[in-house]
């Protein structure tokens, strides 16, 4: 099987400050990956590389198949379209409701769509990125924080990607959000056949939905495979990660030791 | 390629008509299935999905709304197609709100009233803001130890000490400007010799503080309603408040008063600059020698020029402070209003200044220093 994205070799550096080196990476069709990592080991970084927002030093970065390197913003627009992008603060348009926030990639790729056309299409997406319709004329300061997330998200869905990248998704969420927005990632991922790319440091998420967890440290990725497989690891870090006290808290009943 | 998505009519026996779709029911290759699907007669009974080839929710939003206009049935839906046709119905057990539209007059009426309103709430919390920097005065002539004098000293680095350049480059300019149109007007009358009156008495009085009001408001007023509004966004001043500290007293007080302080100054440098290019002129085109010209000035420059300045320049540098800090003090919500709240600062500040400016310049010829 193709992988989705492909990450060879990248090399990113701010300075004398060296954030990944010599980093490889795939993302397979249909999984959820968790991106996990501390503080500062460039999980969001990584993000903006694959995505085009931030320029390599070195490396290859390939998504469909199609090379990421030096694209400006109006360039790979065939697979921009097939992609979806949530920020971590949801990064709404201010000055736009909630319903244009959804419409905007809509308009920017098919113009020809009428606008009954498009007020349909905003309003189903908004229903199921989990919004009540009363959000939909609501503009991004009238919102709470979930609420941006989930308007975040419906923009991301508005043109049907096959790839979306969360960034943080359930951070600031209280744990009753955070859970229903793990379900609803699964849900849109089972329904939509979404490939999701997830980086989050919610321990919960990780149990929940994610099929594999790639770690990062030490400037690349350290391990990538199913949650399991990553408990058995003897490496220090996903050692304490994942069996530290609030490592061991998440684990489901069924998985934790003795 | 994907084969782009199209439908067949089909005549049943029962009398009905029946769509079968085909090819590609996904965003990209919808093309104008839309209208058509709208233009449709009502006498659909039966969807056929079976020839699909592939559906998104765009696909299955247009499926899912002709078949609920229709009051049709889906058949030949695979199981991709029903689960997304299944999630995008979802949408239809909420009901619709629509967007909140008011007729153009009534939307005329309400947007003077509210202008009105809100010109006559914001002239109340400026009367307010004012009160807050009076209380904040004599909070810290009581209490001296809080007195701020690192942000004082900070901004007079900023309003003032990073100001000279562009000041004086202005003021330079604005003198050579005055003394080279002065020289051409003054010559028909064969009067040159005044151009030193026009440039001294000019610069002095008026034109130096102005000017250095206008670029001060420009650099500095902008930027403090978009330092404070920027930290209104953030909740940097919702953090003072619950620590206990005066956000008058820490942001509003050392601005306005590095600002008040250092436009005299900047007044002088600026009038000083200004009388040194006009010399230059003279100079070169009046052939009035330098030593001849400084003579000059201080003949016919009387010394309540200077002080008219001088009496100007801490009141306009308090107005344009004011009025920067408190439209930074009123940004709420969004980062757009931190753009509309530092045009707002400049262009009040200057407004102001100008308008004062004229009530000075009556004020001191009524007093007699004409």
């Amino acid at each position: 099987m193709q992988p989705i994205i492909s990450v060879r070799g990248l090399h990113n550096a701010f300075g004398d400050q060296v954030i990944h080196h010599d980093l490889d990476l795939d993302v397979m069709p249909g999984e959820i990956l968790g991106v996990v990592g501390g503080s500062g080991t460039g999980k969001s970084v990584l993000m903006r590389s694959i995505i085009g927002l931030q320029e390599p030093q070195a490396g290859e970065i390939t998504v469909f198949a199609e090379s990421m390197r030096g694209k400006e913003e109006d360039e790979a627009t065939d697979v921009r379209r097939r992609w979806g992008v949530l920020f971590q603060g949801g990064a709404l348009f201010s000055t736009l409701t909630v319903a244009e926030n959804v419409q905007v990639p809509l308009k920017e790729f098919y113009p020809d769509f009428s606008r009954s056309m498009l007020d349909e299409l905003a309003r189903y997406k908004i229903h199921l990125s989990g919004l009540p319709q009363d959000a939909a004329h609501k503009y991004p300061s009238e919102l709470s924080g979930g609420m941006k997330k989930r308007a975040g998200l419906a923009r991301a869905l508005a043109m049907d990607p096959e790839l979306l990248f969360l960034d943080e998704p359930t951070a600031g969420l209280d744990p009753i959000g955070a859970a229903k927005f793990d379900e609803l990632t699964l849900s849109l991922k089972e329904t939509l056949g979404l490939t999701v790319f997830l980086i989050t440091h919610d321990l919960d998420s990780l149990y929940a939905i994610c099929d594999r967890v790639a770690v990062l440290a030490d400037e690349k990725v350290i391990a990538i495979d199913k949650i399991d497989a990553l408990l058995a690891t003897k490496h220090p870090w996903i050692h304490e990660y994942f069996s530290g006290p609030r490592g061991r808290a998440a684990r489901p009943f069924d998985r934790r030791e003795k | 390629m994907a084969q782009p998505a199209d439908f067949a009519q089909e005549a049943l026996p029962d009398g009905g008509q029946s769509l079968r779709f085909s090819g590609t029911l996904a965003i990209a290759a919808i093309g104008t299935l839309d209208e058509r699907l709208r233009d449709l007669p009502a006498t659909i009974s039966k969807i056929d999905l079976s020839q699909i080839e592939h559906i998104d929710t765009v696909g299955a939003w247009l499926i899912y709304r002709t078949a609920r206009d229709h009051d049709a049935q889906i058949v030949g839906a695979d199981k991709d197609a029903q689960k997304l046709i299944e999630a995008v119905s979802g949408v239809d057990a909420q009901p619709e709100v629509p967007a909140p539209s008011t007729p153009r007059l009534l939307w005329l009426v309400n947007e003077v009233g509210e202008a009105a309103v809100e010109a006559f709430a914001t002239l109340l919390q400026f009367i307010g803001f004012i009160g807050q920097i009076v209380k904040a005065i004599f909070e810290l002539i009581l209490h001296p130890r809080r007195f701020r004098i690192h942000a004082v000293v900070q901004h007079f680095d900023m309003v003032g000490v990073r100001a000279l350049g562009i000041i004086g480059l202005m003021s330079f300019l604005i003198g050579i400007v005055i003394a080279q149109q002065g020289a051409v007007q003054l010559r028909q009358f064969g009067a040159e010799v005044f151009t030193v009156n026009l440039v001294g008495r000019l610069t002095l009085r008026e034109l130096g503080i102005l000017m250095t009001a206008i670029m001060v408001a420009g650099r500095s007023g902008s930027a403090f309603a978009a330092q404070i509004g920027t930290m209104k966004i953030t909740e940097e001043i919702d953090a003072m408040r619950t620590i206990g500290v005066v956000p008058t007293e820490a942001l509003v007080i050392p601005r306005v008063l590095a600002t008040v302080v250092m436009m005299p100054l900047l007044g002088i440098y600026s009038s000083i600059v200004a009388i040194t290019g006009g010399g230059l002129l003279c100079w070169i085109a009046l052939d009035i020698p330098p030593a001849t010209f400084i003579q000059r000035i201080r003949e016919v420059t009387p010394i309540t020029d200077f002080y008219v300045g001088m009496i100007k320049a801490p009141v306009f540098g308090a107005i344009i402070a004011m009025a920067g800090c408190f439209q930074g003090m009123r940004v709420q919500g969004n980062s757009e209003e931190v753009g509309l709240k530092t045009t707002a600062a400049v262009v009040q500040a200057i407004f102001l200044v100008i308008v004062l400016d004229a009530f000075f310049a009556v004020f001191f010829s009524y007093v007699g220093w004409d």
